[in-house]
């Protein structure tokens, strides 16, 4: 089967700098990819090479088995949803959905059928008359996914649409998108630097760094098996604790205590001793008599609670360094109380201190 | 800033900061005076010359008034004398004529401008600074240019002439018809970079990804231009067009310097009508009335624009 | 350091590696020679003046008559510059155009200074201690940047003179103070709105009045801006002809005058090289402020024409 979109060793530098490196990347055909990471890692300056805003310096783009390189966005097969909407403002909202198509010459019927269609998908069809202004920030979001929609193609570029809304509105569009998705079954790839957004719409994330695709998998194990520790420390809010120690066989010692790496699944098991950091995630601790069931427990004391109304999170210390869990709110914490605490290492993750790889 | 006395057994302390309170009041009162004082030149200018001077203006344009000021007052004869006189109705002609052709021509030419300098070109600060040198130039030394640069026997005329091309014409302030498009070359030459500069910015400041959406639906660049990009630079243009309206209305040095108002009448201008009536034709009373028509499209034009204005503030709260 | 996909499914059905690959090539197409080619199409428009007032006063009278406008001299001079600064006649006085330059520095000298210090207190006064009226004041004001000179010059003149102003240098100034008013104002209102009210208030808090915040808060602050208003103000008043022909008088008429007069004058012999050396010489001042000043003159023109 054909990728819909396939990315052969993009380069992209802007004089001497280096914004995108030997960059590869295979979508397949109907598929959600987002490309998730902070601001200046990439994700927007690859989105662009994508659709042909920007120039690469080396490498090849192509979409639908066809090489797009030197090719115009319009002669793409691309549909593009912006941030700030870029809705042409003084046009109305029928216009602005069949500006592209009049421009190509395309024949009235199939103008109207297709915008039409695209007005019955998005529910924007009692606003076709009205102008931007007229329109709320989510109604403008749907115009400007509809003029995508009307350009009748594979594949759909998000480049952070929900960044300008607030976080209502956000949520509510983020699941209609996730509709729209299941709908049409085209491949979407999507920007953001909003790991909820992520996690709940991809099929795959891309998690960015300083230009380089950092891990390219499934949220599931994006989320429990990171390949290193920027993936670990990005993804998860709030986000994985870490406690440097030493990784021996199946030990992992900290000050003060010796935890048991029994069922972790090691991906490259250490033949000596090395300095190591093991993540563990604050749902996967738990307190009191629970934590006394699991493979690993420990006395601690708690320092601080942060009461989030849906759970509450602790924070404690195991030799020395800091660990927070999570706990329902119903159960009674105060700094100070002593408490037990454990976890399953098997779920959590090891990685090298040095090169932040997983082990 | 009120303070609140500390409670202490110390009656200076608290007398103190119940007179520093009173004193509040007084100092308001004092800030406005000295802002008053401050300001006082523009009290002047505002109120002594655009009020007063107007006024004044209006009044002696119904009197006789010849070398001197007087208050004899001859009802409208000022006005009726004015528009059976061929000099004011031919002003009056050509300001519009004048007005009309190079607000267009420098808008277009303007726009054009902006857009090619849009493109990303190397050397856009040179090319700058050429477009925007005349406007550093008084309009004398740009009428006493173009003067000499359209001279017939001396001038781009001959000089193409020499070249080869024999049957080559260019010296329109010869001829009656045509002196008046001299005048707009020169004052094209002079305000054009301005526009171009205006534009462009405004240009500028029209959000990138509008373009971004533009060229993914396929649009071609001059359309982007003109449908698009154009209608988004309302403020810009506005300003433009206000610029040279203010600018065209004033026309004075340059027709003095270019064309004396000449040949014959044929660049006549109603700057021109007024400073001619108050000077040698010593008759202050035409002068005036001339000067009181010049006034009334400007007050037309800011009654329009709070028309406007109110207007839309009643759209405004209406959707609110 | 990469991460592959997943594999999915067989091999990535043929894709032709062969094909294009990094930069597109920039072809220097039809379009981009267009532009370059209107750009410097007009760029001659623009220049030509100038080349041919400097190549005009280089030459002598003779070699002129002989027409090739756009020629450079065949016979360098620089006799027709000497003639037009030292000995140029306008109407009886021959003394060239040095009276007028010296009368034009003193009017730009005097003017600039007072009409954007007035104009700065203005703006100072509308942003920060607006009083009952100011604001209509204010509109009075710029309703007056519309106004037609000759609408109010002739009161003007007849209140000058009543003060003994007329034709005198004093009256000069006040003359371009109160025409320079209205967008200097505007110009410095709309900068000291945009500054930061805390600044202000945190002033008054410390106990200054209107003039010590005036002189030892905004004053030093407004730096940038009043630069602008300096190049705006020093173009536009040396480049001034109406109110240096009718307020001036002779005594000090301002270079322009002295200029149009020069030229004008068809007794005898129309001297064309020193006509244009005089045009030089009174251009020479604001294009020398201009090609010093720069992106400066840019922002003025910008920010002056923005209309609040």
């Amino acid at each position: 089967m054909q990728h819909s979109v396939s990315i052969k060793d993009l380069s992209l530098n802007f004089g001497h700098v280096k914004v995108l490196e030997s960059l590869n990347l295979e979508v397949a055909q109907g598929e959600f990819i987002v490309l998730l990471g902070p601001s200046g890692c990439g994700k927007s300056t690859l989105l662009n090479c994508i659709a042909g805003l920007l120039d690469v310096s080396d490498g090849q783009i192509f979409i639908g088995g066809r090489n797009v390189t030197w090719e115009e966005p319009k002669d793409r097969g691309i549909g593009m949803v912006f941030q700030s909407y870029a809705l042409y403002p003084q046009m109305t909202v029928e216009r602005n959905l069949s500006f592209g198509l009049r421009v190509a010459r395309m024949k009235k019927d199939e103008i109207d059928r297709r915008v039409t269609r695209a007005a019955e998908i998005l529910q924007i069809g009692p606003l076709l008359g009205r102008k931007p202004v007229e329109l709320s920030g989510g109604q403008r979001q749907r115009v400007a996914i509809g003029r995508a929609l009307v350009r009748d193609v594979d594949v759909f570029l998000f480049d952070e649409p929900l960044s300008n809304l607030d976080a209502k509105l956000r949520s509510d569009l983020r699941v209609e998108i996730k509709r729209l998705h299941q709908r049409l079954k085209n491949t979407m790839i999507y920007v953001t630097h909003d790991q909820i957004e992520a996690m709940t719409l991809a099929d795959r994330i891309a998690i960015m760094k300083n230009g380089v695709i950092q891990q390219l998998d499934d949220p599931h194990t994006i989320y429990n098996r990171p390949v290193n520790l920027f993936v670990a420390g990005f993804i998860g809010s709030p986000s994985m604790n870490f406690l440097r120690g030493q990784v021996s066989g199946a030990n992992f010692a900290v000050d003060g205590a010796s935890i048991p790496l029994n069922g972790y699944k090691f991906d490259n098991e250490p033949n000596s001793t090395i300095e190591g950091v093991l993540g563990v995630r604050p749902e996967h601790i738990a307190v009191g008599e629970d934590a006394k069931k699991m493979p690993f427990s420990i006395e601690s004391e708690i320092e601080i609670v942060e009461p989030m109304g849906a759970d509450t999170i602790a924070w404690t210390k195991i030799g020395g360094q800091s660990l927070t869990f999570r706990a329902a709110s119903e159960v009674h914490l105060v700094p100070g109380q002593k408490i037990t605490i454990g976890f399953d290492p098997a779920r959590g993750s090891v990685f090298n201190a040095d090169s932040g790889e997983r082990v | 800033m009120a303070q609140i006395a500390p409670v202490g057994d110390d009656v200076d302390t608290r007398t103190v900061a119940v007179a520093r309170a009173q004193s509040q009041p007084r100092r308001s009162k004092k800030f406005n005076y000295q802002s008053v004082i401050g300001t006082m030149p523009m009290i002047v200018a505002a109120v002594g010359v655009f009020v007063i001077c107007i006024i004044f203006s209006i009044i002696w344009s119904f009197t006789n008034s010849k070398l001197f000021p007087n208050f004899n007052f001859i009802g409208w004869a000022q006005y009726q004398r004015l528009w059976s006189t061929d000099r004011w109705i031919i002003s009056v002609n050509n300001i519009w004529f004048f007005g009309l052709l190079s607000i267009v021509f420098n808008m277009v030419f303007g726009y054009l401008l902006a857009v090619f300098m849009d493109q990303r070109i190397k050397q856009e600060d040179l090319f700058r600074s050429i477009f925007l040198y005349p406007f550093a130039m008084s309009l004398v030394v740009t009428g006493l240019v173009w003067q000499w640069m359209m001279d017939p026997n001396l001038g781009i005329q001959s000089a193409v002439r020499q070249w080869g091309w024999t049957n080559f014409e260019f010296a329109p302030l010869i001829k009656n018809e045509t002196a008046i498009y001299g005048l707009v070359l020169g004052g094209i030459w002079n305000g054009v970079g301005v526009t171009m500069a205006i534009l462009l910015a405004g240009l500028r400041g029209v959000d990138a990804e509008i373009w971004k959406a533009a060229k993914v639906d396929g649009i071609p660049a001059w359309r982007t231009y003109l449908f698009i990009v154009l209608p988004m630079m309302r403020g810009a243009i506005i300003t433009a067009f206000i610029l040279q309206c203010t600018g065209v209305v004033r026309v004075f040095d340059l027709v003095i310097a270019m064309t004396q108002g000449g040949p014959g009448v044929s660049t006549q201008m109603p700057a021109v009508y007024v400073i001619q009536h108050i000077t040698d034709r010593v008759n202050v009373g035409q002068g005036m009335a001339a000067a009181t028509m010049m006034l009334l499209p400007v007050m037309v034009l800011i009654g329009l624009q709070h028309v406007l204005q109110w207007r839309a503030n009643k759209a405004r709260s209406k959707a609110a | 350091m990469s991460t592959q996909a997943m594999a999915t499914g067989g091999p990535a059905g043929a894709l032709d590696l062969s094909g294009p690959r990094g930069a597109k090539p920039r072809r220097l197409t039809i379009g981009r020679i267009g532009v370059y080619a209107f750009l410097v199409v007009a760029a001659i428009f623009f220049v030509l003046p100038l080349w041919v007032m400097i190549v005009t006063s280089l030459k002598t009278l003779p070699e002129i008559r002989q027409g090739f406008l756009f020629n450079w001299p065949a016979e360098l001079t620089f006799d027709a510059w000497l003639k037009a600064w030292d000995t140029a006649c306008t109407g009886r006085d021959c003394n060239g155009l040095k009276p007028g330059f010296w009368n034009s520095v003193k009017i730009t000298a005097l003017s600039v200074p007072v009409s954007i210090l007035i104009a700065m207190i203005n703006g100072y006064a509308l942003s920060f201690w607006k009083y009952k009226g100011s604001e209509l004041l204010f509109g009075v004001l710029v309703f007056g940047a519309f106004v037609p000179y000759q609408v109010v010059i002739y009161p003007l003149i007849i209140g000058l003179r009543e003060l003994h102003l007329f034709a005198t240098l004093p009256g000069i100034v006040i003359v371009h103070t109160i025409f320079g008013m209205p967008i200097l104002t505007l110009l410095f209102r709309n900068f000291f709105a945009s500054l930061p009210v805390e600044l202000f208030k945190a002033a008054r808090v410390d106990g200054a009045g209107f003039w010590g915040i005036f002189f030892r808060i905004m004053l030093p602050m407004s730096v940038p801006i009043a630069i602008v208003a300096v190049i705006l103000q020093v173009t536009g008043i040396w480049n001034d002809f109406l109110f240096g022909t009718v307020f001036a008088g002779r005594e000090n008429m301002p270079m322009t005058v002295q200029l149009n007069n020069i030229v004008t004058t068809t007794t005898g012999v129309r001297e064309y090289n020193v006509n244009m050396a005089a045009t030089i010489l009174t251009a020479a001042v604001p294009l020398v402020v201009y090609f010093i000043s720069g992106k400066w003159f840019v922002r003025g023109i910008a920010a002056g024409a923005v209309k609040g």
